[in-house]
Formats: structure tokens, sequence, C-alpha cells
């Protein structure tokens, strides 16, 4: 067979494609980023991250949207990482291979795959009607919890088992019970990719509309929320009002609800990165 | 020499999966002995070895039957898994510390087991028996990775020792180590054994013939002999296991 290039030639044209592909991958984060903070940056004041909105979102701030959706993720997280945490626990440290296992890991894969619309649905359904606690940030945050659930239970399953099994033959050969190997010998090595997982699906789930749509979001409400059982607004939803329901509306406040949306995820990012960072230079192995 | 029996095996089989790795295996280990086990790659010395405190039962595809008593209570049956184990210690063939200080490692043992005071005496008599102390007394916060390769093999020793075990199970212990390191380790055993049992998994030949009272030759999981070191080195009853301590095979 004849030889159509030479090893110089495609080696050159497999590095040059692949190049390519990884900048085709940034190109529409670095371009998201520029867009908006070029349209909105203008809008960022004081006066914009600190006042209620006024002259029918038209003008005015959108603080009680930061509020609320800082309320959501902070309450969300609070149902579902424990929950997450515990049942990664079981599932990777005591449940045996059998059916019921199988079963249970395929759910958590097919629970992360569920359309967000239709947690949206769920939690409207299961908290707002069925368990009466309405229109709330408390059914905001079980609809955004459950949500999360599978990447937390997948992030800390891949924590513990990247923790050494040496570790626990030499907790469990010092005669400490199956427990206190977890406790002592395994949990605090596995804890920066848990954290890190559970703050990086928080940044995610923070910009979702659909699962606080019909659960907790409010389209218009001047005001912070008196309790968990009050509504609130949120960022994406206040961002997807005002881009499509507000005729008029000026274009550097939308952009500027957005930037205001990206900042906030991105230093939840952050965030997690440090403490990831932190964590590891405790416990390095 | 008094011979009390500590360990009993009677009739012992082990699987993996469809795997047989310990076949019918009988035997004794005295109190206060070393007692060295040889054999090739595969012969079962490992997996006998952790059977002792129960380690392999982590392991979903053991499976065994047979006896095995320390001090006429069966493992299986007559003594508390986390209590066996504490009776019954083991040295892994890697060192292992785990990520945290020099007395954490050493303190991991004592405190599983509720012991809250006494903890700083615990950690100096330990690593005193396992002759690490002058070497780390003045850095017991520092982190136990940086030891080396030879310090970490003694802490495991001295954290195993924490724990106040009778019989202390060595998984060749310095496979990983240079000459000079294993020396010391060897040193250790041969005081240790005035308190306790020891029996020595080794594929090094000549540090059995070094340190054990007894050596028993074990291959394809099956025990050839067991006699005094001595015997097994000059006049064995088995050609087998004359071809190996000779270095003929394996």
């Amino acid at each position: 067979m004849k030889k159509r290039f030479n090893p110089k030639t495609s080696q050159k044209i497999a590095f040059t494609i692949l190049l390519l592909s990884a900048l085709v991958t940034i190109i529409p984060v670095v371009v998201i980023i520029i867009v908006v903070i070029k349209n909105g940056i203008s809008a960022i004041s004081w006066e914009f991250l600190t006042s209620m909105p006024k002259n029918g979102m038209r003008a005015g701030g959108i603080f009680p949207a930061i509020v609320g959706t800082f309320y959501l993720t902070i309450g969300a997280t609070i149902f579902s990482l424990p929950l997450g945490v515990l049942a990664a626990i079981y599932l990777s440290e005591y449940a045996k291979e059998n059916r019921f296992t199988r079963i249970l890991n395929l759910g958590i894969v097919n629970l992360a795959g569920v359309p967000s619309i239709v947690y949206g649905l769920f939690g409207l359904s299961l908290f707002v009607i069925y368990m009466k606690l309405g229109v709330s940030i408390l059914s905001g945050c079980l609809t955004l919890a459950i949500m999360e659930l599978p990447s937390i239970i997948t992030a800390t399953k891949t924590a513990l088992n990247s923790v050494p099994k040496q570790f626990r033959e030499v907790s469990l050969s010092l005669g400490a019970t199956k427990w206190q190997t977890i406790r002592y010998a395994v949990l605090p090595y596995a804890l920066p990719g848990i954290i890190t997982g559970t703050v990086l699906s928080n940044a995610r789930k923070t910009g979702e509309t659909a699962p606080i749509l019909f659960t907790v979001a409010a389209f218009y409400l001047p005001r912070l929320p008196s309790s968990v059982f009050d509504q609130t607004m949120a960022l994406p939803y206040h961002l997807y009002v005002i881009s499509t329901q507000i005729p008029g509306i000026e274009k550097n406040i939308t952009y500027g609800t957005a930037l205001v949306l990206i900042i906030f995820t991105l230093s939840l990012n952050l965030v997690g990165i440090i403490i990831r960072t932190r964590l590891r230079k405790q416990k390095k192995w | 020499m008094v011979n009390n029996t500590k360990i009993t095996v009677k009739n012992f089989n082990a699987w993996f999966d469809e795997n047989q790795v310990v076949k019918s295996l009988n035997m004794e280990v005295f109190s206060n002995e070393i007692l060295g086990i040889i054999g090739p790659a595969n012969s079962g010395k490992t997996t006998f070895l952790r059977t002792l405190n129960r380690l392999n039962d982590i392991e979903d595809k053991f499976r065994m039957d047979g006896e095995i008593f320390l001090d006429n209570q069966n493992v299986y049956k007559d003594i508390d898994v986390n209590l066996l184990r504490k009776r019954i210690g083991v040295i892994f063939a890697l060192p292992i510390s785990l990520p945290m200080s020099i007395y954490d490692n050493i303190s991991f043992g004592p405190r599983r087991h509720g012991i809250k005071k006494g903890l700083d005496e615990i950690v100096e008599n330990s690593l005193k028996s396992a002759y690490l102390w002058d070497e780390v007394k003045d850095r017991l916060n520092e982190s136990a990775l940086n030891l080396s390769g030879g310090q970490q093999q003694r802490l495991c020793i001295a954290r195993t020792l924490a724990v106040e075990p009778e019989v202390i199970l060595f998984d060749e212990p310095c496979s990983g180590l240079d000459p000079i390191s294993t020396a010391k380790v060897e040193d250790a055993m041969d005081k240790l054994k005035q308190k306790y049992t020891i029996i020595l998994v080794t594929n090094n030949v000549k540090q059995a013939a070094r340190v054990s009272d007894r050596t028993a030759f074990f291959l394809m999981g099956e025990l050839v002999e067991i006699d005094t070191t001595e015997k097994i080195f000059t006049v064995p009853s088995d050609k087998r296991t004359e071809n190996y301590v000779s270095g003929r095979f394996g």
C-alpha cells in the first residue's frame, strides 16, 4: 500500500487538529464573557447591586434577586450535602455488589439525566402542592437539592475511591471498626474532593431557571424575603423575565444582570478551588 | 525451649473465586518464636497470613474453610473481629504511613480503642520498642511522610505495637528496603520476640535463615515442610525444600 504522508507530516496534521479542537472548546466561554462584560459593565454600580428594582424592573437594582439566589444556593446545599455524602458513603463503602445496589446506582445516574424542567414540575407537585409548602424558598431549596444529589453523590464516590485501599487496611488491621476506619482514615482524605464536587455542582445549579420557576421564583417582589416560606426573586429567573417579558428595557440592565450571575457562579467555583487547594496542602500523601 | 502453642491451624483451605490458593493446611505457631514462611510467589503465604487476623474478610472474592485458633479460641467464632485484629497486628510489605503526624500515626490505634490518657507514654514506648525513638523524638508532630522508607517501616511497627498485640505478622516487611534499613528492622524483630509471637513471610530465603527460629516452606498453596530453621536449611526432609533453599528454583 502506498503511504500518503510521511510520519512527520501526519504528526503535524494530528497536532494541529488536536490543538484546534482544544481552542474551539474555549472560544464560546471567552466570547460569552467578553460580550456580557462589554454590554453589561456600564450598568454595574453600587446602587445596581444593593437597591430594589423600580419602574417595572426597568430601573433600580437587583438586590432581592442576588439575595434570593444566595439563599437558594446555601439552602439547597444544607439539604443535599449531608444526604448526598451519607448516601455515597453507604454506596461506596458498605454496599455489596448486587442487584439492589446496581439498581440504586443506575437510578442515580438517571437522576442526573432528568431535564431540569421536570425537576421543576416534580418540585411543584411534591413540595408546593402535596406537602403544602407553597411557592417558597423551602420548596425551591428542596427541588434544587434533589437536582444536586447525583453530582454530589458521584463526586463523593470518586473522592472516596481515590483514597488508597491501604489506608483502610492499616486502620482495620489496628483493630478499628469499619465506621472508625471510614471516619478517621478515609473521610479526612476524601474531603477536598467532596467539597470541590459540591461547590462546583452548586455553581452549576445556581444558574438554573427551570427548577425554581414554579417552586420559588417571584416575577416581581421588590423586597427581601421574610422567612423560608416566602417567595423570592432569583437571578436566573429575573434575567429571563427582564429579557423576554419587559418591553423597552435598557440593554445594559439585562447584560448587567447576566454579568452578576456569571460572577456569582464563577466566584463559587473559585471558592471551591481555594478550599480544595487549602485542604490538599494539609492532607497530602 | 518450652513450646506453648499460640496459633493452631486445622484443615485450612482458601479460595479466591474458584482458585484454591491454600490447600488443607495444618500447622502450629508457638509463643515467642519467629516463624519464617518462605516460598515462591503464589504459594499462599500472604493469603494465609492475612487470614490470621481476618483481613481477607474485606475481599469479596475470598472464601475459606477449616479452623484457626488463637489461644484455643476460634478466630472466626469466639473472638470479636476488631479485638482479634488488635491482638494480631500486621506489618505490610510497603510501609503505609497515614498522612498525618508521627504522633497521630502511633496513637491512631489506641485512640480507636478509646484510650485518651497516657498517649504520650504509649507513643514513646512504642517508638522505643521499634528503635525509632531517637531518630524522631524531636519531631513527633511532623508528617510521617517525611520519614525515609526504613523509618516509615519502623513507624508501622511502632504503630502496631501501640495497640499491644500478642502476635505480629510481617508480610515481606523488607521487600522495599535497602540492606541497612533491613538490618534495623531485623534487629527490631529479634528483640520483639521476647514479648511477641512473630510470623514472618518473606521472599528472601536468607532473611528467614537469619532471623527465624522455625521455618515453613509453602509451595503452590501447600505446606511442604515446617521445622527448625537449622534443619530446613541443612537437612530438609523434602527434596523440593532442598531445591528451593539452595536456590535451584523459585
